[in-house]
């Protein structure tokens, strides 16, 4: 009996199909889509209180100063200008970390849209990436000033060293939240595993500490981690004007290489979503 | 593959469908063993088996048309299936066999409060769901008073929608989907929170929607609004098309088989 419901739902999968027509979208509508949802999110998290900003900061600097007081003054690390080490650290890590660690959420959040309106899903890990991505640009002008205040001014390689950077964070940084959102449907635990890896990335990420202090032995397993590179070329960036191209172009090739899988996780699981959520 | 489907109903030649099923399963896995990757892991024979093998048949061998303009009524049990047939249209959901055909725009299942986010103002939420539907933000804005006006929920457009009684969430609801020109309607159970008040204007609104050619599928369990409001009327029982036809003789099997003899003096009084 069971064989012959498994040959039949074999046979008939062929022909099982869905087509709707009139319900196509246009370019206008997809943006607008983005733009509703992106206006939600900001207003939802921030409560439309003039604070939105501040907390977008409040939390990378904060880390910094609790990272300052453990290491520089209590554990007496001497890096120069260490705390330009941790503010560009931190506050790039943060984007990251945001936006990954807040995946698991994503779909499951918008639990009643995805069961009632058929729309394409993964605007939902879009949009949420491009609000981490504003988060992030509104706290730059903090790294400047810290930047400032010990001497390191913005140089003409940000013009064009910060765009490329922005996009490969963004494109892994979303690659990886969208496999995630998807996963994360079917298998609800997916969230602490993510924050247990993200533990572990935070660690072995040069968030802390420089490149040059890792033994120079172990430097080049850094490039095995995807934020490594990405973090490293923010640092030379902002610190010391420089463009990594090493660095950039390693974090190029795993942005794609999650940006591909992410979206292939996703469109094999998409049409599932609205029966388990 | 249109000449087979006019073959099979003859009585409806002359109109093209715009929502057909032809044969259609729909099963849901119940992932019963797979609550996350510890027990997917620790128990991977068990989880592997329950995949396969466990699922819950929702519908079964659905064949049914709709055509432009008509008010279709779905009836049947709790379970029975007749949201996942809502939701095979809207196209949040795949059938597992069978052929699914929607041939116009079709609104989002409007049932309470579906697609409203609690924290946002009654006028976000038109928008949200507007956008959601695949308009632009112009062409909601260009609605937007008007939909205000039929919701009659005032002052409160501009609060949150956390703060809202049930039936104004189902007032804002029914007004958002009903101006924003939707081609195919579908609509679950969301009539009999209003007051009766805007039940009537409701129901006013859906009969100039029939004049418009708007194609309405309906599920409900008042059999009152089947009698009333539809041309033609499916009964699923036990996930399988029992009967369709005339809303009148559907209801009247329906109510018979669940013990319930229809009384259509009563019903019609108490509806008027």
């Amino acid at each position: 009996m069971s064989k012959s419901v498994s040959i039949g739902q074999r046979v008939t999968r062929r022909i099982s199909r869905v087509s709707h027509f009139g319900s196509h979208r246009n370019f206008e509508n997809y943006r607008d889509i983005l733009f509703v949802l992106l206006q939600k999110e900001l207003k939802v998290r921030y409560n439309n209180k003039g604070l939105g900003f501040l907390w977008s900061i409040a939390n990378p600097l904060a880390s910094a100063l609790v990272y300052l007081i453990a290491f520089q003054i209590l554990m007496r690390v001497r890096i120069p200008d260490y705390i330009l080490i941790l503010i560009t650290g931190t506050f790039t890590w943060q984007w990251f970390t945001n936006v990954v660690g807040s995946s698991s959420n994503a779909f499951v959040g918008n639990a009643p849209l995805i069961k009632k309106v058929s729309f394409p899903r993964n605007i939902v890990l879009l949009c949420m990436s491009c609000n981490h991505l504003i988060h992030f640009l509104m706290s730059v002008p903090v790294i400047l000033l810290f930047l400032v205040l010990h001497g390191h001014y913005p140089a003409l390689t940000w013009i064009y060293g910060m765009p490329l950077l922005i996009a490969v964070q963004f494109t892994m940084a979303y690659g990886i939240a969208l496999g995630l959102a998807s996963i994360n449907l079917f298998f609800r635990d997916m969230e602490r595993l993510v924050g247990i890896i993200l533990n572990f990335a935070f660690y072995l990420t040069p968030v802390l500490y420089p490149v040059e202090t890792v033994p120079p032995k172990l430097r080049h397993l850094m490039l095995f981690n995807p934020a490594a590179p990405l973090i490293a070329a923010w640092r030379d960036l902002f610190i010391n004007g420089k463009v990594d191209w090493l660095y950039l172009a390693v974090s190029a090739g795993y942005a794609l290489l999650f940006y591909l899988l992410g979206t292939s996780i996703y469109k094999r699981l998409s049409w599932k979503f609205a029966e388990v959520i | 593959m249109t000449s087979h489907s006019n073959q099979t109903n003859s009585n409806q030649t002359m109109r093209d469908p715009v929502v057909s099923f032809q044969n259609v399963y729909k099963s849901y896995p119940l992932y019963g063993h797979i609550r996350g990757v510890k027990n997917f892991l620790f128990d991977f024979p068990r989880s592997l088996k329950s995949m396969k093998d466990e699922s819950f048949e929702a519908l079964q061998d659905i064949s049914f048309e709709v055509y432009e303009g008509e008010n279709f009524g779905i009836i049947g049990h709790n379970g029975a299936g007749k949201s996942t047939t809502l939701g095979l249209i809207a196209g949040v959901l795949k059938p597992n066999r069978g052929i699914v055909e929607v041939r116009r725009r079709v609104s989002p299942l409007l049932s309470l409060g579906a697609g409203f986010h609690p924290e946002l103002t009654g006028r976000e939420n038109i928008e949200l769901n507007g956008v959601l539907m695949g308009l632009t933000r112009r062409e909601i804005r260009l609605k937007m008073d008007e939909i205000i006006e039929f919701s009659e929920i005032g002052d409160f457009v501009n609060r949150p929608v956390r703060v809202y009684s049930s039936g104004m969430m189902a007032r804002i609801g029914f007004s958002v989907v009903a101006h924003l020109d939707p081609e195919i309607l579908l609509i679950d159970e969301v009539l009999g929170v209003g007051d009766i008040r805007f039940q009537k204007k409701c129901l006013d609104k859906m009969m100039t929607f029939k004049e418009s050619g708007v194609t309405m599928l309906l599920v409900t369990h008042s059999v009152a609004s089947v009698i009333n409001i539809c041309d033609r009327a499916m009964w699923i029982a036990d996930h399988r098309v029992q009967m369709m036809g005339n809303p009148i003789e559907v209801v009247e099997a329906y109510c018979e088989a669940a013990g319930l003899p229809l009384n259509l003096g009563l019903i019609n009084k108490a509806a008027l």
